[in-house]
């Protein structure tokens, strides 16, 4: 089955020539103008995977962010020209799970694209214990004392690397690797956002973390079991 | 952008490193270990000339870094000393520079300089008053001592013995006058006198006089013997109260009287003592002493209470103005006081009114500034990568294409590409303009930012047959820096050193002391003409517009690579020599702040000599990094480098790699062939 995109973009010629480059890709798209209809759209198109203009008119890519989040996990890249560091974080952290800067090239979006529909091996029955926390790998779902947590793919992705390999102190560039798909030096911001974000759903005292345990100088691991 | 150094003194600098070269070749055809060790002080010589062109932090001047740095090598305890010197000398020049001290101080020394000379003139008056009355009185008493003697002495004895009796019975009417006349009384007028009678008969002895003669000043008997009626001031011996003999002041006043018909001459002499005078004048003279230190005191509280209450609505002002300094415009001096205070407090008021406006203006500059390159951001990038994606498809399908439009198709991605480069600097650098850039400084081990560098740049290098050879410390070398920037300024550094090398090698050496860390890339390429080192900062400079650039620079690079070093109040330095090369020194402090005296790396390369590099074009890395090689002299002749060895160097060229290896001594660095040493690829993530 082919992969639904939707591109929530205002200016006519980039929606277009992305429409055109991801279905090259093999993907379908759709495509809305207006941050104001964005979330409808979503909900008819009910896609994939959202890529996000920041600068929209209607609503600001920000809020639609946080509308879509608000009733879905389904990973948004962000594509934005802005470099200031403010608008990076300020995005990640309305629920965007990554980000392209423009003008980026076509095999960067497909990667990043691909990177984020790529979902976990599901083979094996997995069944791994992070403190008091459960998480079902088939099943992608995550339970604390039989209750479920609701997470976001991405924040599933993240957490389940980190409690596969209890032992292991993961840096942020390997996390960027396993979880986001970089292959050379990103963004370290992508991880310390997702991993504040992660901890809000899961831990009891994200003060005092005991899911996701910070390993200072080096990077994070999974607390004990 | 400003060149801190105009074009003049470089080109000193270099025709000076000239003949330093000179002698540095003669010194290293002494040999290796004398070569090690020449080119350190030519190159501390070279620096402390100011043998380039530096462009550093605004804060510092443009020659101290050099000159501090020559300080600084000879032992900071001298420096401390200065420094606490300095302190003091500040606090009391500052003291000094007081306004009411000042006003105080000069009011005492003026009222004490009046008082003084008000004092001297009344003291003499004085004086003089008493002793005119003296005088008076004195000599009306010698007119009747010689009248009364002229009587007495009538028909005077020839034997001396009656004639003594005679004179004696004389000296006691003249000292008992109410007994003779009433014209005076001893003691009166003229005061206490001793009388002093003596024969001036020819022959007759000083011993045949009656009374003290021996008080009678010589000069004064002779003119009395001479005829003539005289006084005379002198210093008698008289026992004072505690009964000890003491000089005492006296007015002498001495007469001739010549008995008329017998010839006979007598003197008569009196002698008044000034003691009563002379305790008057101590009276007043401490009299005038207690007033003046009194007054003058006084004069100094008024001084210092009119200067408090002429200064408190400055101070008030100052106040105000540190205020308004300290970013609070709205602040403003009550206009209330004396004329001159409300016209300063007016015009102060306009002048904090028209900076605020000024700055209003300014912050709305700038803020339409930050508007404008995020708007031009954005504006320009969504079309940009439109056409970035439509090139990129076309390009993808290219193969289909018939040549010619093939061709065109690599030629718009390829441009493309340096278009992007170009709007990514452009915004880099209106960023710096508007002020929006900030450090985003954290704790790294920099020697990874390098090799990081390096490796990135490696594939330039070797299409180029440029050997890049890192010298690193075997000891991290932790710093809060801004990562991003701070290998932007590396990546631009070793652009530029691979653009200029002309195939041979580039150095690149880092090394740290407690304050700052420096890192310098050198090549030894077409170098710098003179007064081309304060230039290669400016935007789209080139120092050769025909050369071709390999890797695709945007002739913005060093100029944004001096603004990353800004930022982090650090210094980027460049030095140069035609046709021996070129080399660039960040220096940055570890800590963010903290303000740079000195760079940890010469700015001038210690091996710096001629001949030596050309050696070194080709064949294998044994001769790159063997003894022969200058790069290893760095390395091995200086003994400051001893602390920050390379454990055998970095090197990364054409058909090598990088290869890093064994962390020992550059000597064994030097026996360490790539052969031998590990090898890890710039591609294969190292570090």
């Amino acid at each position: 089955m082919r992969a639904r995109i939707l591109v929530v973009d205002d200016d006519p010629a980039l929606a277009e020539m992305l429409t055109i480059v991801l279905r090259g890709e093999g993907f379908d798209s759709a495509i809305v103008r207006d941050g104001s209809r964005a979330l409808d759209a979503f909900r008819e198109v009910r896609p994939d995977l959202v890529l996000l203009d920041l600068m929209l008119p209607g609503l600001s890519g920000l809020d639609v962010c946080k509308q879509i989040r608000a009733e879905s996990g389904v990973p948004i890249i962000m594509l934005t020209a802005k470099t200031d560091t403010v608008d990076v974080v300020l995005g990640l952290e309305s629920g965007a799970d990554d980000y392209v800067m423009k003008p980026f090239k076509p095999k960067e979006l497909t990667a990043r694209v691909r990177a984020r529909l790529r979902r976990g091996d599901v083979g094996t029955v997995e069944r791994l214990r992070v403190a008091d926390v459960e998480v079902d790998v088939p099943g992608h779902q995550v339970l604390r004392g039989g209750a479920p947590i609701s997470l976001t793919p991405l924040e599933f992705d993240l957490l389940v690397a980190l409690a596969r390999k209890p032992r292991q102190v993961f840096t942020r560039e390997m996390l960027l690797e396993q979880v986001w798909g970089y292959r050379h030096a990103a963004d370290t911001r992508l991880v310390n956002v997702h991993v504040q974000r992660l901890r809000s759903k899961i831990e009891k005292d994200p003060e005092h973390p005991e899911v996701v345990v910070t390993v200072r100088g080096v990077g994070y691991r999974a607390g004990a079991a | 952008m400003t060149l801190s150094t105009p074009q003049q003194p470089a080109r000193n600098a270099a025709a000076g490193s000239g003949s330093a070269d000179g002698d540095a070749a003669a010194a290293s055809s002494a040999g290796a270990s004398v070569a090690g060790e020449s080119p350190v002080a030519d190159a501390v010589g070279g620096e402390s000339v100011g043998g380039a062109a530096v462009v550093g932090a605004a804060a510092v001047g443009a020659a101290a870094p050099a000159a501090a740095e020559d300080r600084n090598d000879r032992g900071g305890g001298r420096r401390e000393q200065r420094h606490t010197r300095d302190i003091w000398w500040r606090r009391l020049t500052h003291s000094s520079r007081s306004l009411r001290l000042r006003v105080v101080v000069m009011t005492l020394v003026l009222s004490s300089v009046v008082m003084v000379l008000l004092g001297v003139v009344l003291q003499r008056q004085i004086r003089d008053g008493l002793l005119a009355n003296k005088q008076s009185a004195a000599i009306a008493e010698i007119e009747n001592a010689m009248a009364t003697a002229r009587v007495q002495l009538v028909g005077a004895e020839t034997n001396p013995t009656k004639l003594r009796s005679q004179l004696a019975r004389l000296v006691q009417d003249i000292g008992n006058p109410a007994r003779v006349s009433d014209t005076g009384a001893q003691g009166s007028t003229a005061g206490v006198f001793d009388p002093v009678v003596a024969p001036l008969r020819p022959g007759a002895s000083v011993a045949s006089a009656v009374g003290p003669i021996d008080d009678v000043p010589p000069p004064l008997r002779a003119e009395v013997e001479g005829g003539n009626e005289t006084w005379q001031y002198t210093t008698v011996m008289r026992k004072n109260a505690a009964g000890v003999l003491a000089p005492v002041p006296a007015l002498v006043v001495g007469g001739p009287v010549v008995i008329p018909r017998s010839g006979d001459a007598f003197g008569v002499y009196l002698i008044f003592l000034l003691t009563t005078e002379q305790k008057t004048l101590a009276v007043v003279q401490q009299t005038l002493l207690v007033g003046a230190a009194a007054l003058a005191l006084a004069l100094g509280l008024i001084a210092f209470l009119v200067a408090t209450a002429v200064l408190r609505p400055i101070r008030r002002a100052s106040a105000v103005a540190a205020r308004v300094a300290a970013g609070d415009l709205s602040e403003r001096m009550p206009v209330r006081g004396a004329a001159e205070l409300t016209s300063m407090a007016s015009s102060f008021n306009g002048m904090a009114e028209a900076i605020r406006a000024q700055i209003r203006q300014l912050e709305e500059f700038g803020a339409l500034q930050r508007r404008f390159t995020s708007d031009v951001s954005h504006e320009l990038r969504t079309p940009l990568t439109t056409v970035r994606m439509a090139a990129d498809t076309l390009h993808a399908g290219r193969d289909e294409f018939p040549p010619h439009l093939a061709r065109a198709t690599e030629l718009m991605v390829d441009e493309l590409d340096r278009f992007e480069d170009l709007l990514t600097d452009l915004l880099e650098i209106s960023r710096y303009d508007a002020g929006m850039a900030e450090l985003q400084a954290e704790s790294v081990d920099v020697r990874t930012s390098v090799m990081d560098c390096v490796a990135a740049a490696g594939p330039v290098a070797a299409t180029t047959g440029v050997r890049i050879i890192t010298h690193l410390p075997d000891a991290e070398v932790r710093a809060e820096v801004d990562v991003r920037r701070v290998e932007r300024i590396l990546r631009n550094l070793l652009n530029n050193a691979v653009d200029h090398a002309e195939g041979g090698s580039i150095d690149v050496e880092l090394a740290a002391d407690e304050d700052a860390l420096a890192i310098a890339v050198t090549d030894y390429g077409v170098g710098l003409k003179p007064g081309e080192a304060g230039l290669v900062f400016n935007r789209f400079w080139r120092a050769d517009p025909s050369r071709q650039r390999r890797t695709g620079g945007t002739g913005l690079g060093l100029a944004i690579a001096l603004e990353d070093a800004r930022l982090h109040g650090g210094w980027l330095q460049a030095w140069g020599n035609p046709g021996r090369g070129a080399r660039f020194r960040l220096t940055l402090p570890r800590v963010p702040g903290f303000m740079l005296s000195a760079s940890p790396l010469p700015l001038r390369p210690p091996d710096d000599e001629a001949g030596d590099r050309d050696g070194v074009g080709g064949g294998g890395v044994g001769s790159v990094v063997g003894g022969g090689d200058p790069a290893a002299n760095i390395v091995a002749g200086r003994g400051a480098y001893d602390a920050m060895r390379a454990g055998g160097p970095f090197v990364v060229g054409p058909g090598l790699g990088a290869s890093v290896g064994a962390p020992a001594g550059p000597d064994a660095g030097a026996r360490t062939g790539p052969d031998t040493g590990p090898h890890t690829g710039p591609e294969g993530g190292h570090g």
